[in-house]
């Protein structure tokens, strides 16, 4: 049974915790809103760099010389994994999931005896993998969040892959992120970036106009220039934009958790007092009674 | 009534336009070509410079690229941009600041990688104080 000086000590530090969650909540609600506007604005340069380029992958692809960045090395020994999340914790299932997945992967690959490496971005998956897969990360990437992705930021990890990409470090490049789908979901998602993942069948009608049309484009300079510059650009693009999901998921999930914090917070204070005033009302009652069988002993 | 192409200006951040306009001269790497509708698609790359805008014969709208990529289709132009600027908020001053730092920056470097991306920043600074004259 607490006394009543702990059980006001308590209250008084579940109400702090309480004030702190409702704060992030409120931090993150705000910082989301901005997540989700870049997100949704970076969408559309993605999108029609990926068509560009699968118009001109699709040409292109069945003919030698095509850059290696979308054909592939033509092996899939090496694998590199990208599993991009947070700096900070307190958000949930956000990082765990994308490490969980990228355990998954790393298993598989290993199963299938192939070599893995990975670099993390962001410092959470870097602590959570480092335990049991230490020997396997490269290098971890911690500067790419803060207050808002910077394109500059994406653009020196995209070069920096494609750099490592050309010195034969790997074969194949995967992305593991979290994919924003709405405040209290995010989808894990694994994106493959190098080889360029060349649209076999057209999903929809306007691919399909555009696959139609390709024979007829002409190029300037070269179809070879073209796709030399377009395609380790595609590789900052994605990552780019998966930069900015990963952003905004993180935004949600911390929302989600931090208003979860703060009703089990409330709950937890209610109990608490009523007990309080239960005890005070037992001690109350006690000296009471103390007092009048004293009385009548008299 | 003229027929129109719809054009579409889309930077990494953001969708930045999506009219339809008269024509598009498009400052390509190989030479400006103008965009009507019903143009052969082309793909081509873009050199930094100014792209202009035109409606009823007049240039309504001039905006600096930094560099990237246009598609032209029969009914469509879109530019993927690098980076693009309205030329008339561009300021001297600021362009001149950027400009001592990227010869600042082209000095100091000292390996080859360092070196190329010193001269594209310079290259694009030196183009868009061209596009202020």
């Amino acid at each position: 049974m607490l006394s009543l000086k702990d059980l006001r000590q308590r209250i008084a530090s579940v109400k702090s915790t309480k004030k702190i969650t409702s704060a992030m909540k409120m931090v993150a609600a705000s910082k989301l809103r901005r997540a989700q506007e870049a997100a949704e604005s970076a969408r559309p340069y993605a999108e029609r760099m990926e068509r560009m380029l699968g118009n001109l992958a699709a040409s292109l692809a069945q003919q030698t010389g095509a850059p290696p960045l979308l054909t592939g090395t033509e092996r899939d020994d090496t694998h590199l994994i990208l599993p991009i999340t947070a700096n900070r914790g307190l958000c949930g299932a956000f990082n765990t999931a994308v490490v969980r997945e990228t355990r998954r992967m790393v298993a598989d690959l290993a199963g299938s005896g192939k070599t893995v490496k990975i670099l993390c971005v962001g410092r959470k998956g870097r602590d959570q993998l480092r335990r049991d897969h230490g020997g396997l990360i490269l290098d971890t990437v911690e500067d790419v969040g803060g207050r808002r992705v910077a394109f500059a930021a994406a653009d020196t990890l995209g070069q920096r892959i494609v750099g490592l990409f050309e010195a034969g470090a790997f074969d194949v490049c995967t992305l593991v992120f979290n994919r924003f789908q709405s405040a209290i979901s995010q989808v894990i998602t694994r994106q493959q970036l190098i080889p360029f993942p060349i649209p076999e069948q057209p999903d929809d009608e306007r691919r399909a106009m555009a696959l139609g049309a390709r024979a007829l484009y002409e190029y300037e300079p070269s179809e070879e220039d073209i796709l030399a510059s377009i395609a380790p650009r595609n590789v900052t693009v994605q990552i780019f934009r998966a930069l900015l999901e990963s952003m905004a998921s993180e935004q949600g999930a911390r929302m989600t958790a931090m208003d979860n914090a703060t009703r089990n917070a409330s709950d937890m204070i209610d109990d608490l007092t009523l007990t309080y005033n239960r005890t005070r009302q037992a001690y109350i009652t006690k000296e009471l009674i103390e007092i009048i069988s004293g009385a009548e002993a008299l | 009534m003229v027929q129109q192409v719809h054009f579409e200006l889309v930077s990494p951040e953001r969708l930045l336009l999506s009219e339809h306009v008269e024509m598009v001269v498009v400052p390509g790497s190989e030479g400006d070509f103008g965009v009507l509708a019903d143009h052969a698609p082309v793909l081509s790359t873009i050199r930094p410079g100014v792209l202009a805008v035109y409606h009823k014969g007049q240039v309504v709208e001039r905006i600096f690229i930094a560099g990237g990529f246009a598609e032209v289709t029969e009914t469509t132009l879109t530019v993927l941009a690098e980076e693009a600027i309205v030329v008339d908020s561009l300021e001297r001053a600021e362009v001149e600041r950027r400009l001592a730092l990227a010869q600042e920056a082209l000095q100091t470097a000292d390996t080859p990688v360092l070196r190329t991306e010193a001269e594209n920043r310079l290259a694009v600074i030196e183009a868009m104080l061209v596009a202020l004259q």
